[in-house]
């Protein structure tokens, strides 16, 4: 960070935030039990889905108050991935979620626009050619940004956005390839997505499987799915906040998924 | 000959809901004997060990000899009626408006006599089959049915007091996604259910068997999920005034006794799916039941449930699962209970391995879908508690009733 940055600064970005100069967008689904979960072949242990029971609702249980019990996996609606949660991220330092520095909660993003190549194909792969053509029309993809690629994916019908077949999901993400380098080349700060994980539906079948897991977690990076109103964050200078919860040794957990975006609209 | 039902109109909303009431329900313990076999469905008296003496009714020594506590056997079930009575006035609040009715004195070729109800069909010198039924109160009746099966005879008014017929009710089956609930869905169907709803969770999972279930007649998919309790309370809010039987297909069958298993993931679906899940089905849709129990020709009649045998005694290759199956058993009696003042039945369908992916490693003998299903409509035609089928769930409840140690030692 350059220069320093003063109470006022700070204030200031407040009053922004206040005034609407600088727009919160909300990037998290609605936590709801029909929400889609990932789903592994059976023999595998399952993630929990979404699951409320009502405590009290001003009623014999609690007259004056109402309040929930809720279950669900750390990997249940719009979640983020810690780099614990993949095997190749598992001797990273400060790698669970209560051990994350906080100041890796808020980092900018790059949003890559692939919704019209998803609309035609399902299993649209993101390669490092699409990687390449974004730098092109806007510059480097700098150093500890997200990369969100917008597939339009949390536009469609639970069916439609599950898409699984009788030979797994199909469903958008990206190649080992392009993982590789948004790792290795551009030291991306992480990798999100709209589609319930971060790899392809058939990323069981890339080598190696699940790249997007395998390469950002191997990296002591991080990992963003389920999230939705990419279509409103420009392709640069968009700022997330995604803090999930703290909980010890979590490999992850829901959360809500905030990006805050100057109104004039333009990229750095 | 009984005149055929007709499938009742809508209900005229000016009108009170008939409530449920219950014949007089009383028994001493000795003749609680009769209500075991006719759980089953099967016809048993005593019989005394020392002088062979059939009796009727239940008495705590022999009449003949004076030889205590004769034990229930299964006997003959023909006699002759020898005498009809209608009766047309009662003091009892039940019988009263349920007037006439008719009972006789039957000569059973066993030996005694014993005074039942009587089957339409039926004429004085008539030979009969007699039958124990549970009649509202959940006792047993002696029922007399006709040796050969008459026309619309399932249709007689005093039969279908104690019986659970599907035909012209509305059921609901709570998985449409598995093999037990498509098979489940047609067999009701079939039986002239007028419409059966068909819960699907998780609508975006496809599963195999999705398009022919859709095609079978007065089958309505409806979202229902038993792990939620959201759900299970949407589809109560929208339907639980017009469903007269369910029938639980839920089924989460896992391998491994409890030590075997790594953690407690699985054992919560399991009791999630399943013990969880009866009870948010009960809590929803059981109020609703209890006070439809007399609500006309398509009164709310009963809850069938499919239960793994192993609830009985556990078998340790499915420990954990067999635990949470015992839950459910466990619970079906309390929830028989709760629902007997509405007269409404809970029917436990008890079975061993099925024909299924999760039992695939298994040998036969194993149950088909088609065959559980069948068995569970038969039940709610015979209006019957408690169903064992195949060799296996019948050995094994056969086995626990003679030493229940043994049979935890032997498994």
């Amino acid at each position: 960070m350059a220069g320093p940055y003063s109470p006022a600064d700070l204030l200031a970005f407040a009053g922004a935030v206040a005034s609407g100069a600088v727009r919160v967008v909300d990037l998290t689904q609605t936590l709801a039990p029909e929400f889609p979960v990932i789903v592994l072949p059976p023999e595998f242990g399952q993630a929990s889905p979404f699951r409320m029971e009502e405590i009290s609702r001003y009623d014999e249980r609690g007259p004056g108050w109402y309040w929930n019990n809720f279950t669900m996996s750390e990997h249940t609606g719009t979640h983020f991935d810690a780099p614990i949660h993949w095997i190749t991220g598992r001797d990273m330092p400060d790698a669970s979620v209560d051990t994350i520095p906080p100041a890796n909660f808020v980092a900018p993003a790059c949003v890559v626009d692939v919704s019209a190549q998803c609309a035609e194909d399902p299993d649209f792969t993101l390669n490092v050619d699409h990687l390449l053509a974004w730098e092109q029309q806007h510059g480097k993809i700098p150093k500890r940004s997200w990369v969100l690629l917008r597939t339009d994916w949390s536009k469609l019908p639970p069916r439609g956005y599950a898409n699984m077949k009788d030979d797994g999901a199909h469903t958008p993400g990206p190649s080992p390839e392009a993982m590789k380098w948004l790792v290795e080349k551009r030291d991306v700060h992480g990798f999100g997505t709209e589609t319930i994980g971060t790899d392809h539906g058939q990323a069981t079948h890339f080598n190696p499987p699940h790249p997007a897991h395998y390469y950002i977690h191997g990296a002591g990076k991080y990992g963003l799915q389920c999230l939705c109103n990419l279509d409103q964050l420009p392709p640069k200078g968009a700022v997330i906040f995604s803090a999930p919860l703290k909980i010890k040794q979590g490999s992850g957990s829901p959360l809500r998924v905030l990006a805050l975006v100057a109104t004039d609209g333009a990229a750095t | 000959m009984t005149e055929p039902l007709v499938r009742p109109k809508r209900k005229d909303p000016l009108k009170r809901t008939r409530l449920p009431l219950s014949p007089p329900g009383a028994r001493s313990r000795t003749a609680l004997g009769l209500v075991a076999a006719a759980a089953q469905g099967r016809f048993m008296l005593q019989v005394c060990r020392a002088c062979a003496k059939t009796i009727y009714p239940p008495r705590d020594a022999c009449p003949g000899c004076f030889a205590p506590a004769p034990a229930f056997c299964d006997v003959p079930d023909r006699g002759k009626l020898l005498a009809v009575t209608t009766i047309r006035t009662s003091t009892d609040a039940y019988y009263r408006e349920r007037m006439p009715w008719r009972v006789g004195t039957v000569q059973m070729d066993c030996g005694p006599s014993i005074v039942a109800h009587v089957h339409g069909d039926l004429a004085e010198g008539d030979r009969v089959t007699m039958s124990l039924k549970l009649d509202r109160s959940g006792q047993a009746a002696a029922f007399a049915l006709p040796v050969k099966e008459t026309p619309a005879m399932a249709d007689d008014k005093q039969l279908r007091e104690m019986t659970c017929d599907p035909k012209f009710r509305r059921a609901l089956v709570t998985d449409g996604r598995t093999a037990v609930g498509q098979s489940c869905a047609k067999a009701l169907s079939e039986a002239g259910c007028t419409i059966v709803f068909v819960g699907v969770s998780d609508p975006w999972k496809p599963f195999p068997g999705e398009d022919s279930l859709r095609k079978i007649p007065n089958v309505e998919i409806v979202p229902l999920d038993l792990t939620n309790s959201e759900s299970v309370n949407d589809l109560a809010a929208d339907i639980g005034g017009r469903v007269d039987i369910i029938v639980n297909t839920s089924e989460h069958v896992r391998a491994g006794g409890i030590m075997a298993r790594k953690g407690l993931v699985v054992a919560r679906e399991e009791m999630d799916i399943r013990y969880f899940g009866l009870m948010r089905l009960a809590q929803a849709f059981g109020p609703a039941l209890r006070f439809r129990g007399a609500d006309g020709v398509n009164s709310a009649t009963a809850i069938v449930n499919f239960l793994f045998v192993h609830a009985l005694a556990n078998w340790p290759e499915f420990g954990a699962y067999s635990a949470t199956e015992a839950a459910c058993l466990s619970a079906s009696h309390s929830l028989r209970a709760e629902l007997k003042p509405g007269g409404v039945k809970f029917i436990n369908i008890f079975h061993g391995p099925l024909e299924t992916d999760w039992f695939q490693e298994l040998p036969p003998p194993k149950v088909a879908p088609a065959q559980l299903v069948k068995s569970a409509v038969d039940a709610l035609k015979r209006g019957l508690e408690d169903v064992f089928v195949g060799d296996i769930a019948q050995d094994i409840r056969d086995r626990f009733l003679a030493n229940p140690k043994a049979l935890e030692r032997e498994l």
